[in-house]
């Protein structure tokens, strides 16, 4: 028995209808078939199902950003207190886990997640801008600051990325004399110098801003999101934006001010 | 009212278009947008001109067949159909720019007029009931709870004009599925063909290349139906829901 099929749209080209691929009928239904794919690849190869990884993977450097924003605030307690706390992050685990074995697996899981965000975030991009190929004529200011910046704020996140592993963790492009564990001087010859300031400040402020969609869209994405909910998301989206943003640009300004050094 | 139109004029889908300006006059404030586009077409008739293709239906605002994009917004200036629009949502001396919906998808085929047949072959690809229907059944025979209810028809009233595709910076779909999937998928009688419904659905929608969400709301905001936002996270819900589902099968 044929299905009762509504027609919406006026088919005004009713040969693309048959063309081959396209037309539901002569594709066999993913879900109905025993043909489908494996939930690694069906998840993988849909807008939805990538937009999924990119949520779970910005929801896991959020957790992290988190905790490495309050990890720096103990700067503000003397070098004692950082110094010893960069020591603990080595050995936390211990005696079940080895030396450093905790801190690396945090580094596995976190690099995983900004390959799988970034590598989706990409994909999912291109195929947004192939979606609409033609500009309106008439342009109107769309969306919010936070929305719109989600592409270039993401570039400047992942190119921040970079530096501030060979700034902070390697100490390749460190301005000063850089000690391995010994995080307090580290970080006030970083930001002894102008350039570092301006780097930290704006990579902050776009973290910031990405979190103030991200937060909000990655509910939507995973499902929590519904009216009832919407303003308590998008409060919680805010605070976390405001709170990270003022927390990680405290230290910066702290060195700069003299309050730390 | 006197305006000046800036009109999207393109011979077929192969052909390069681009703006063409027309003046109009006599216009009442009371007609509707596509009532103006009628006055404009009768003066190109009788000076030999090709009129202006645009499509429209019901002139009512049910049927989703109007499609215009007016100074940038589907639909224009009101949280209404083109046909349903009327001329005092704008001033004497105006000039309005009037587009076809872009996006890949919906190909122009002529002048204002695309080709949204790929909305309904995401409708065939689930958004039905495969049952018998026959005559209506009594009303009460499967009861549905209130709220259930309520959210089925705040989604059925989706007319599938496409003006949320068109307000989309990503060409996205997401809006118009949703509100397809949600309908059926909330009452009883959709609810056991739920998780290949949301997956077949989103599957076609996909192979259409229509873009991605970024929940940027402004299919929402251009919708003349009023389909809310959280529409979408519903239907994602439901999408990995049936991944679960369907994974453990
Ligand atoms: C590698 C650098 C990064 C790139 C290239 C990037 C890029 C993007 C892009 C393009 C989006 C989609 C925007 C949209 O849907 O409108 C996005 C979403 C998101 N990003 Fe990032 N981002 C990066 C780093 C981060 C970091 C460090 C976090 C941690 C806070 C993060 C958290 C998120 C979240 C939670 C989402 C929302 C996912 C969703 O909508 O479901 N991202 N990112
Ligand atoms: S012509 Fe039917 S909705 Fe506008």
């Amino acid at each position: 028995m044929a299905p009762t099929v509504i027609s919406m749209a006026l088919a005004t080209r009713p040969d693309k209808d048959t063309a081959p691929g396209k037309a539901p009928g002569k594709r066999p239904s993913p879900a109905r078939s025993g043909m489908r794919p494996s939930l690694v690849r069906s998840v993988w190869d849909s807008t939805i199902g990538k937009k999924t990884v990119m949520a779970v993977s910005g929801l896991i450097m959020l957790g992290y950003l988190v905790a490495h924003m309050i990890g720096n605030l103990k700067i503000f307690f003397g070098p004692e207190d950082i110094n010893e706390y960069a020591h603990w992050l080595r050995t936390m685990g211990e005696p079940v886990l080895h030396y450093e074995w905790a801190l690396w697996l945090v580094r596995i899981v976190l690099v995983a997640a900004v390959v799988l965000h970034a590598v989706s975030a990409y994909q999912l991009s291109r195929r947004d801008i192939k979606a609409r190929p033609a500009k309106y004529v008439h342009k109107r200011k769309r969306a919010s600051y936070a929305t719109r910046t989600m592409r270039w704020g993401g570039i400047i996140l992942a190119l921040f990325i970079v530096w501030h592993l060979l700034d902070l963790t390697t100490g390749t492009v460190h301005p000063g004399e850089f000690e391995h564990l010994h995080p307090y001087q580290n970080i006030i010859d970083t930001f002894s110098t102008w350039y570092s300031n301006v780097i930290y400040i704006v990579a902050v402020v776009a973290v910031g801003l990405h979190v103030r969609h991200g937060f909000w869209s990655a509910a939507q994405t995973l499902g929590a999101g519904n009216a009832r909910r919407d303003k308590v998301l998008k409060a919680t989206a805010n605070a976390l934006a405001l709170v990270l943003t003022l927390g990680f640009v405290s230290v910066p300004v702290a060195v700069m001010t003299g309050v730390v050094s | 009212m006197k305006l000046t139109l800036r009109v999207w004029r393109q011979k077929n889908a192969g052909a390069d278009g681009a703006m063409s300006t027309y003046e109009v006059d006599g216009i009442s404030p009371d007609m509707s947008f596509l009532e103006m586009l009628d006055t404009l077409n009768e003066e190109l008739i009788v000076k030999g001109e090709d009129p202006v293709a645009f499509d429209h239906d019901c002139r009512e605002g049910i049927c989703g067949a109007c499609s215009l994009v007016i100074n940038g917004d589907a639909h224009g200036p009101e949280r209404t159909t083109s046909c349903q629009l009327h001329m005092r949502s704008f001033q004497d001396g105006d000039t309005i720019d009037v587009e076809p919906w872009r996006a890949a998808a919906f190909p122009v085929v002529k002048d204002l007029v695309v080709d949204r047949s790929a909305f309904d072959r995401i409708i065939q690809a689930g958004g039905y009931i495969t049952a018998p229907t026959g005559a209506a059944p009594e009303a009460h025979a499967t009861p549905v709870p209130k709220p259930d209810a309520d959210f089925a028809f705040e989604h059925a009233e989706c007319i599938g004009c496409g003006a949320c595709v068109a307000a989309c910076p990503n060409g996205s779909a997401m809006l118009f599925t949703s509100a397809k999937v949600n309908h059926l998928n909330v009452l009883p009688q959709g609810s056991p063909e739920r998780e290949t419904r949301v997956l077949d659905m989103v599957d076609q929608m996909d192979a259409e290349g229509f873009g991605g969400c970024t929940l940027t709301g402004e299919c929402a905001t251009a919708c003349p139906k009023g389909i809310p936002l959280p529409s979408i996270a519903a239907m994602n819900k439901e999408w990995l829901r049936a991944q679960r589902r369907v994974a453990r099968r």
